[in-house]
């Protein structure tokens, strides 16, 4: 029965999660900020149910196959985040048990949207635990991107395959997977922390730098402030930010590659990396211009702060604010959300349908415009040097209707539950896309308590399906799936 | 000189036609016995059938006495082999390989001393694409020959009416382009060569051959021909070796379309070109070739392996509007007879890429030679040794010189200065002459010139 393998591994994965409760744990122990109580109980509650779902399913076949894979990734991301939520619930008054999951399932997203106000009155810990949720959801972001995803046919890795090096050139579900991982989670974890030293030397207290750190490289966007990066007004600590969010945005694999033969020839070769750093420089640029033009800032330089900081913050799919942008002329945001759709690399932490997708349906329009004019060219999509198979391409194609199907299904459930249409539609596009914040009612000024449960929900859902590239999920609703 | 070529192909049947004809011992080795008899039919050289590198058919081949080894079979792997046993075990002096794959050519160790052991390694689509890549580069010329690293470049045109130095005598090039040192070598009307001097007039339809710095082949071909518009687009019928290669070397600075006919190589084609349009279908297609506007192509480059392809796309893409079109021709019957027609240039593959070849075959140092006029005339580059004691050469005014009729010293390169030669200056040893001999019969008496020869010692 295939469902017992994936539980199986589930349930080791929860037992470990229950472990990482424990350093939120010891903060709050540390800092005597009063929530240790939170804890005892979710810690316990995360790692009994861990503990007979590994008893009910030990011995059944351990072999993991790419179909279990699906419903793997789909049973911890849903489940977890009832485990994550536990400690909310039980620290944060008056916070109902949709609400509390949401924040999780936000969290294991790296997504950032939020119900939660006042959070600079939270007990410090808890903040700790909703930052380092997004970190562990990095983490198995970057694990999606090596072993899942390139059964879809768009992996972190599967046009860096002549890049990379030896053991990694295969892409298959094996034994090897465990060590790609490993390297990549170093990288992970090593530029973590140089971002929370760079922050720390910008000028936050440690832990914060931490937390910063944590949400930082996995492009989540919680921060522990009601006014995010406001707070601090520091340009020093924006341009770490920005720095940081950058760099998290590109592959990580492309980071190995670059780290393992120690040049920085890897960066040069992604095609990918050109189109994101193109994209994200011409768009602060306009954005800058555009602010100048309506008067929001008066002079240039502030204006190129802001627009620098907000639009990497979004277009990478982060969701922290330096500023209202919710209040800048509409264009603006709509074109920063718009952006986060496609901006980021695959086999980044970043969310969205991803550049790589982007431009293999850019080379593929250019295709069919250039078969008019020459009916008997052979044109093959190429990117970075190496020709895209058909195969990828009709993928592609079929994943980005699924992708509008999707905005526009949620968008108009939304709408049909009483959201005006902007509302409706920047929170779809911010929660599949893993923003965080939207705009009107939901914008970088607000945030999403004021939603029903049942919107609520129908977002935790839409995160769910963005993180786990919608087909993931979807697969498991058709009926051959469950037939074998 | 006794001469081993190994591989009766293309390459090897032309590189014996033209040292047979310059007395030298010819033997030939190939698999194949048919082809080599046809070849005994008409030259005057030895064959042996057999594996070009076992060593017992080399040996039957006479390699112990060989002077020179000429390895050009198909496979790159026999004649590094046949190189390196030639080297090992028959102490054969010189060894020239023909070496395709890039991957071999890149890797100085692996040829030198302890490698192959090959002294010069050629490949001859790189040497033919390079050539085509210069008369895309200088649309108004027949041919461009480098000499002295490409200091020095030799040039072919043919005049037209509406050039400022047509219907003038040649004494008055220096009056017209005074900018330019240049040097009429040679001049030909029809299949007579005319005296390069100063009364000599210059009439439409003329082939000129001039000698000039690299910088200034452009001002030179615009007095003779009048401004052609610069080359844009170009189009590559057939998408082999030299259309891929060729096509890869053009597509950065030129709007290139390639045709092939067979699909799968078209894939292959479009996965290793990165601007080039690779079309497929036949180039002797009319649709097809009316649907890309060949009649926009300022140059159309027929390179299929087929003779009759070639000429017959040449002259449609010709008569549907191609500005100029190049065609290669295997057949040196079929060159002569389309060449200056309707087709602009023909060219012989095997013509154009053993100048390199020849260049160690000759007596003297020779540095570079070229085949000139489908092989009837030559311009060769040779190193001044010696004193004025040992040497014809050295230490004499231009005019002084014993040369043959219809030959030319065109111009000295001394270190990095090029001088047109004058009647007056003096040749200095180690001076690189630019030597022009119009009938090739005449060649072995300029070779012994530059040679330091016993007689003066």
């Amino acid at each position: 029965m295939r469902v017992a393998v994936a539980v199986h591994l589930a349930s080791v994965l929860l037992l470990g999660f229950a472990a990482a409760m424990a350093v939120p744990l010891a903060v709050s122990l540390a800092l005597d900020d009063g929530a240790g109580g939170a804890y005892h109980l979710a810690i316990l509650a995360t790692a009994a149910t861990g503990a007979v779902g590994y008893r009910a399913s030990r011995g059944r076949a351990p072999e993991l196959r790419p179909r279990d894979g699906f419903l793997f990734v789909v049973l911890v991301w849903t489940v977890f985040p009832v485990f994550g939520a536990l400690p909310l619930l039980a620290a944060v008054p008056q916070l109902s048990f949709t609400d509390a999951y949401f924040e999780a399932m936000s969290g294991l997203t790296a997504t950032g949207a939020t119900v939660l106000s006042g959070l600079d009155a939270l007990p410090r810990s808890i903040n700790f635990w909703r930052c380092a949720l997004q970190w562990l959801g990095g983490m198995g972001v970057i694990v999606l991107a090596v072993a899942v995803l390139p059964i879809l046919g768009v992996g972190g890795r599967q046009l860096l395959k002549a890049e990379t090096p030896g053991p990694m050139k295969e892409t298959q579900l094996t034994p090897r997977i465990a060590e790609t991982a490993k390297g990549l989670w170093l990288i992970y974890a090593g530029l973590t922390a140089a971002c929370a030293l760079a922050y720390w030397a910008a000028g936050m207290d440690a832990l914060e730098a931490v937390m910063h750190a944590f949400t930082t490289l996995s492009l989540g966007g919680f921060s522990p402030h009601d006014a995010s990066f406001a707070h601090w007004r520091s340009p020093a600590i924006e341009a770490v930010a920005i720095a940081f969010m950058f760099v998290a945005g590109i592959n990580f694999f492309t980071h190995f590659a670059a780290l393992y033969r120690a040049s920085f020839l890897a960066y040069r070769r992604d095609a990918e990396l050109r189109g994101y750093f193109a994209l994200l420089a011409a768009s602060v640029a306009a954005v800058t211009g555009y602010l100048l033009a309506h008067g929001v800032y008066a002079d240039w330089q502030e204006a190129l702060r802001h627009a620098a900081f907000n639009v990497v913050s979004i277009a990478t799919t982060t969701g922290y604010a330096s500023a209202d942008y919710g209040a800048w002329p509409l264009f603006a945001p709509l074109w920063m959300l718009f952006i986060s759709s496609f901006a980021t690399c695959s086999g980044s932490t970043g969310g969205g349908i991803k550049m790589m997708r982007a431009l293999l349906m850019l080379r593929q329009a250019q295709r069919e415009l250039e078969r008019l004019i020459h009916p008997h060219a052979l044109i093959p999509v190429k990117l970075g040097g190496g020709v895209v198979e058909n195969r990828v391409i009709f993928a592609v194609l079929a994943y980005m209707l699924i992708y509008g199907a999707t905005i526009a299904g949620i968008t108009l459930l939304l709408a049909a539950t009483g959201l005006d249409i902007l509302t409706a539609l920047s929170a779809a596009a911010a929660c599949v896309n893993n923003v965080g914040p939207g705009l009107a009612e939901v914008g970088p000024a607000a945030n999403y308590a004021g939603l029903g449960d049942f919107q609520t929900w129908i977002l935790s859902f839409a995160m769910l399906l963005g993180r786990l590239e919608l087909l993931t999920v979807f697969v498991l609703l058709t009926p051959a799936f469950w037939r074998g | 000189m006794k001469i081993a070529i190994l591989g009766a192909g293309q390459v090897g049947s032309s590189v014996a036609e033209s040292l047979v004809s310059e007395q030298n011992d010819i033997t030939v080795v190939d698999l194949d016995a048919q082809r080599l008899r046809a070849l005994q039919d008409r030259l005057d050289l030895r064959t042996v059938t057999g594996h070009a590198a076992h060593p017992s058919v080399l040996r039957e081949a006479g390699i112990e006495d060989t002077d020179l080894l000429i390895a050009v079979t198909q496979s790159d792997e026999t004649n590094l082999v046949a190189c390196k046993l030639a080297s090992r075990l028959f102490n054969v002096p010189r060894r020239i390989a023909r070496v395709r794959a890039a991957d071999f050519l890149d890797n100085p160790a692996l040829l030198g001393r302890d490698g192959f052991d090959v002294d010069l390694a050629i490949c001859p689509e790189q040497v033919l694409t390079d050539y085509l890549v210069k008369i895309v580069e200088y649309p108004e010329a027949l041919q461009v020959l480098d000499f002295a690293n490409g200091r020095v470049r030799l040039v072919a045109v043919r005049a037209y009416e509406g050039g400022t130095l047509v219907g003038r005598p040649i004494r008055e090039v220096r009056r017209q382009i005074p900018s330019v040192e240049v040097r009429i070598v040679a001049v030909f009307r029809g299949e007579r060569a005319l005296p390069p001097e100063g009364a000599t007039v210059i009439e439409p339809g003329d082939e000129v051959f001039c000698l000039a710095p690299a910088g200034a082949i452009r001002e030179v071909t615009r007095e003779l021909r009048g401004a052609d518009r610069p080359v844009r687009r170009v189009m590559i019928a057939g998408g082999g070796n030299i259309g891929l290669r060729l096509a890869r070397a053009l597509e950065r600075d030129y709007t290139v379309k390639v045709i092939e006919h067979n699909k799968r190589r078209c894939e292959v084609l479009a996965e290793r070109v990165e601007r080039a349009l690779v079309l497929a279908g036949d180039a002797t297609d009319e649709e097809l070739l009316a649907e890309e506007s060949v009649a926009d192509m300022d140059l159309f480059i027929a390179v299929t392996n087929d003779d009759e392809n070639n000429i017959m796309a040449s002259l449609l893409a010709k008569r549907m509007g191609a500005r100029r079109v190049v065609t290669l021709i295997n057949r040196r019957s079929y060159v002569e007879l389309v060449q200056g027609e309707r087709i602009d240039i023909a060219l012989n593959p095997a013509q154009a890429t053993i100048g390199r070849l020849l260049a160690h075959v000759r007596r003297g140092d020779v540095v570079a030679v070229h085949s000139l006029r489908r092989g009837a005339a030559e311009a060769l580059e040779a190193v001044v040794h010696g004193d004025r004691d040992s040497s014809a050469v050295c230490g004499r005014r231009v005019e002084e010189v014993e040369l043959p009729p219809g030959t030319q010293i065109g111009a000295i390169v001394r270190g990095d200065r090029v001088l047109m030669a004058h009647h007056d200056t003096r040749i200095e040893p180690e001076d690189h002459v630019i030597v022009f001999v119009a009938d090739k019969r005449n060649l072995a008496r300029v070779e012994r010139l530059f040679q330091v020869s016993p007689r003066y010692l």
